[in-house]
């Protein structure tokens, strides 16, 4: 259905989607300015070792150098990171990886800049490294920091895990391993910046945390927070690949030294590879028991994360994989330890999922191997045991938010591919077996206690008489501009001729946090509701004033103007908008989202951002076809049920749920950093694969619409959740289809082969 | 010196003959809507259409250029006079553009498969699109744009063609 009025609950094609398909819209990589330097970073290629020289005499010799930068150029403490500054700007003395930067080129352009790059000579002294987070943690192991090699570990205990397990009538036991993943974003780490003449630095740059990236570089480069401006226009994807410093630090620090001229840094697709952040890899040990009833009763888990060679978010993404592993269920005793480890690898980060994906394939696997020694449906032995709002979860939180796991799977039980999913499978083709495998997931939203998750919003009524949002949190293409269009829309009454957004600019948006966590929507929404409502009640009284009505009921805004309706007189918008002076022209809302009151005592060990209170479900199902030639894995038909309160666009909606899905598949058939003594064997798109139109099926997306009352029209994030089924529901689907357990992926043909030879 | 047509219009550039075209269109003449994912023929996102067909800009050298007729995104509007090509419009209009990053590339592909064969089957269009990558979308609506902008470019009854059965 077509609307003029842009509102809440309708599937409104994204607002940006024109500028976008015309090519007109500008991103980060697409500024040019006038007169620019290029930089680059020289990478140490040495996994770990004590850097002894850096000769770079024939570099800036080389015609066309502006200059070149090392580790004493750094004016500040020269360390980044989120919550750990344990990450060099550019690195002096030690190289913890492959992708560490050593030296900093500015160039006249991007020729002179690649023969500078290698004309520098970095000698390196290898020290002994370390690959494997259980490895790194053996009391001989290399080390990799002063602290040593354990980033976090953490222990959640709820009831009496061993005990429990004598009660347990089946127990399943099993280890599964994860790789590394690699966003893939289109438009790789770049920007540009520059110093203007009262020093201050203006950055442009592809970053989901504007605000907070001025407190990195300041950090890391001694600077004034407030001495720095951060653009985020919209991004080429990020996927939470860009959150977190990735060329902001050296950029600044290119400005810094370049005489006012912008300065372009654009990370080539191996340097994305090399230098930015990836999903963790994981190992985890599983083990499981359920009582004879088929009620879940105890888990006991070790989960080993390689947070590479600096924390990152490492710590987080531990913690929140911990507060998952024991699945949307309730289970009565819970036993869930982690360690968060440095190894000698690339650096682990937030990536969509943020931990929750390699558990879900641990958790979802045992759930149908207890189903099987139970010999229970599936299916209903996942509702059987599925956490409802008043339970607690596995760390012992009270679920006093919306819960929709139930939901989720009722209405996945209802649908025709669950239903035909048996027909389906008997009529493969020769030399060609199918099976069906189902996922129950969720996952977290917002940052969790004790690192509030919060937002201000800016409304502006603009001269013009139209409406601007000023949005504090970047679009890296999940369409939350679209929803805070919509929202404005929705109470303020307005088409979208009377609306527009401002990407994040640190100088004229409000803190809003970072675009991440599925809080982007959320919070800020929250936050523009607020200032909307009140920018529509100061239009009605302004307009009070003007048709001097006696009292301020009776109005409403509407499209193009106020009305009072009593007496059916108008003030048109423009009017008021010549009318009303600068300082009356906008409003502000701010708000936090509400935490857990329950802490348990449980997460000992965790810093921040434990435990969350909000999580969005999802019930998938997968069909899977395999040749028993090649061992080639195709999925054939893919249903993904998802609870996330209630829906602000549906088109929206169904872009994420497809988009997560396909980058699940991926995880699960071919995506997997290939390392060999933390180098990179695959960095590019020719060895390192992502599907392609070919091996994404007609994904089915049902939303089960509930209400979350706190939320912004009663809607929760749901970018990630999809992204953490799709491994556990085609590994299911494999062994439904050939009796092979899959526990490592990616579930690649080479590996299903070998796997059917060896079972007898 | 080069000389070809740019979106309808004749132009002759200095440009070293060993300029790669990506660069020459995003750096030298301000057409950033072609985007540059991988510089390695691997993404499509640089995707532009040389006499008709889809060619990867990031492996084209300026002097490659000579005598053709090219069209970028910029120039796509150019070719159905006023307003968006019907391609881009059901881009927009079945969510087929999330970043939007591979979109420009995405776009011209369908041109291409649709002007090669309009009537195209579902596995068709993937098939056609199977060389530029989306990491954001999943691919889904960009095939049921594809497969839209098809059936209003061939005059047929302005509604949307019904899904493919399920096997
Ligand atoms: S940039 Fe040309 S194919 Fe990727
Ligand atoms: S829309 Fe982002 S890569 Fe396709």
């Amino acid at each position: 259905m077509k609307k003029e009025l842009l509102e809440v609950g309708y599937a409104v094609p994204r607002q940006d989607a024109r500028a976008k398909v015309t090519g007109e819209e500008k991103y980060a990589l697409d500024h040019y300015p006038e007169n620019l330097l290029w930089a680059g970073a020289k990478r140490a290629g040495v996994a770990h070792g004590r850097i002894l020289e850096i000769d770079f005499a024939a570099a800036e010799a080389l015609p066309g150098v502006f200059a070149v930068l090392t580790r004493k150029d750094v004016p500040g403490t020269n360390r980044q990171g989120i919550v750990h500054k344990d990450q060099p700007v550019l690195a002096g003395e030690r190289v913890r990886h492959r992708g560490d930067p050593v030296a900093l080129v500015l160039a006249e352009n991007r020729e002179v800049l690649a023969q500078a790059l290698s004309l520098i000579r970095v000698e390196i002294e290898p020290l002994p490294a370390v690959f494997d987070p259980e490895e790194a943690l053996k009391p001989d192991a290399p080390r990799i920091h002063e602290r040593g090699n354990l980033l976090l570990h953490a222990k959640i205990e709820k009831g009496k895990a061993e005990e429990a397990f004598s009660e347990c009538a089946v127990v399943v036991v099993e280890t599964f391993e994860a790789p590394c993943q690699e966003h893939c974003f289109l438009e790789t780490e770049n920007g540009v910046a520059w110093q203007e003449p009262d020093g201050k630095i203006v950055m442009i740059v592809s970053t989901q945390a504007p605000f907070r990236d001025r407190f990195e570089i300041a950090h890391a480069l001694g600077l004034e927070a407030g001495s720095i401006r951060i653009i985020s226009p919209y991004l080429g994807g990020a996927f939470g690949g860009k959150d977190g410093a990735t060329v902001q630090c050296l950029l600044a620090l290119a400005a810094l030294h370049a005489q006012g001229r912008p300065v372009k840094m654009w990370w080539e697709r191996e340097e994305s590879f090399a230098a930015g952040y990836k999903r963790h890899a994981a190992r985890m040990y599983y083990r499981a028991g359920a009582r004879a009833d088929g009620t879940l009763h105890a888990l006991q888990c070790r989960l080993y994360y390689d947070s590479g060679a600096y924390a990152h978010l490492g710590g987080e993404v531990l913690e929140l994989g911990m507060e998952h592993a024991g699945g949307p269920y309730r289970i009565p005793h819970t036993d869930i330890e982690g360690w968060c480890v440095y190894t000698n690898n690339p650096i682990g980060g937030a990536m969509r999922g943020f931990g929750v994906c390699q558990v879900s394939f641990a958790f979802e696997r045992v759930m149908d191997l207890l189903a099987a020694k139970l010999g229970l449906d599936p299916l209903d032995f996942r509702l059987k045991n599925a956490l409802q709002r008043g339970d607690r979860n596995c760390t012992g939180v009270t679920l006093v938010h919306s819960t929709g796991i139930v939901p989720c799977l009722e209405a996945l039980k209802r649908h025709a591919l669950w239903t035909g999913r048996e027909k389906w499978k008997l009529s493969a083709g020769p030399f060609k077996k199918r099976g069906a495998g189902l996922a129950a997931v969720f996952n977290a939203m917002g940052y969790g206690r004790g690192l509030p998750d919060s937002a201000v919003a800016k409304v502006e009524f603009t001269p013009e008489g139209r409406f601007r949002i000023y949005s504090g949190v970047p679009d890296m293409g999940q369409g939350n501009a679209t929803a805070f269009l919509q929202i404005a829309g929705e109470i303020l009454c307005q088409d979208a001729s009377r609306l527009e957004l401002i990407q994040p600019d640190t100088e004229r948006c409000l803190p809003a946090g970072s675009s991440s966590a599925g809080r982007t929507t959320y919070t800020f929404g929250n936050a523009l509701i607020r200032a909307c409502r009140e920018m529509k009640a100061k239009l009605c009284h302004r307009a009070a004033l003007v048709l001097m009505a006696d009292e301020e009921r009776g109005f409403a805004l509407l499209p193009g103007k106020v009305r009072h309706l009593p007496s059916g007189r108008d003030v048109d918008l423009d009017f008021l908008a010549r009318l009303l002076p600068e300082a009356d022209r906008s409003s502000v809302g701010q708000t936090v989202m509400p935490v857990s009151q329950d802490v348990p005592d449980t997460g000992k060990g965790f810093i921040i951002g434990f435990p969350h209170v909000f999580f969005s479900y999802a019930a998938h199902l997968a069909y899977v076809e395999i040749d028993e030639l090649t061992g080639k894995i195709e999925v054939r038909e893919y249903l993904a049920v998802t609870e996330g309160g209630r829906v602000i666009n549906p088109q929206g909606f169904e872009q994420q749920v497809h988009g997560a899905v396909a980058q699940g598949i991926g995880y699960a058939l071919m995506e997997q950093v290939a390392l060999d003594q933390g180098q990179i064997l695959n960095p590019n798109f020719a060895d390192y694969l992502l599907p392609t139109s070919l091996d994404v099926p007609d994904i089915v997306s049902v939303s089960v619409e509930t209400v979350e009352p706190t939320g912004p029209f009663g809607m929760k994030g749901i970018g990630e959740v999809g992204a953490n089924a799709p491994v556990p529901a085609i590994a299911g689907a494999v062994e439904d289809a050939i009796g092979v357990r899959l526990t490592r992926s990616p579930f690649t043909g080479g590996r299903v082969l070998s796997m059917l030879e060896e079972t007898p | 010196m080069v000389r070809f047509v740019l979106n309808g219009k004749d132009m002759q550039i200095d440009a070293p003959p060993d300029r790669r075209v990506v660069d020459l269109l995003r750096e030298d003449l301000g057409l950033t809507g072609t985007k540059e994912g991988c510089g390695a023929g691997e993404c499509g996102a640089c995707t532009v259409l040389v006499d008709g067909e889809t060619r990867l800009s990031c492996l084209m050298l300026a002097v490659q250029l000579e005598g053709r007729q090219v069209t970028t995104i910029e120039g796509l509007q150019r070719e159905t006079g006023a307003g968006l090509h019907p391609v881009q419009e059901a881009f927009v209009e079945y969510g087929a553009v999330q970043c939007g990053f591979c979109t420009p590339g995405m776009a011209l592909s369908a041109v291409r498969i649709i002007r090669r064969n309009p009537d195209p089957t579902r596995a068709e269009i993937r098939e056609g699109l199977s060389g530029n990558l989306c990491r954001c979308t999943g691919y889904v609506k960009i095939v049921e744009a594809v497969e839209a902008a098809a059936w209003k470019m061939s005059n047929k009854p302005p509604e949307k063609p019904a899904k493919d059965a399920a096997p």
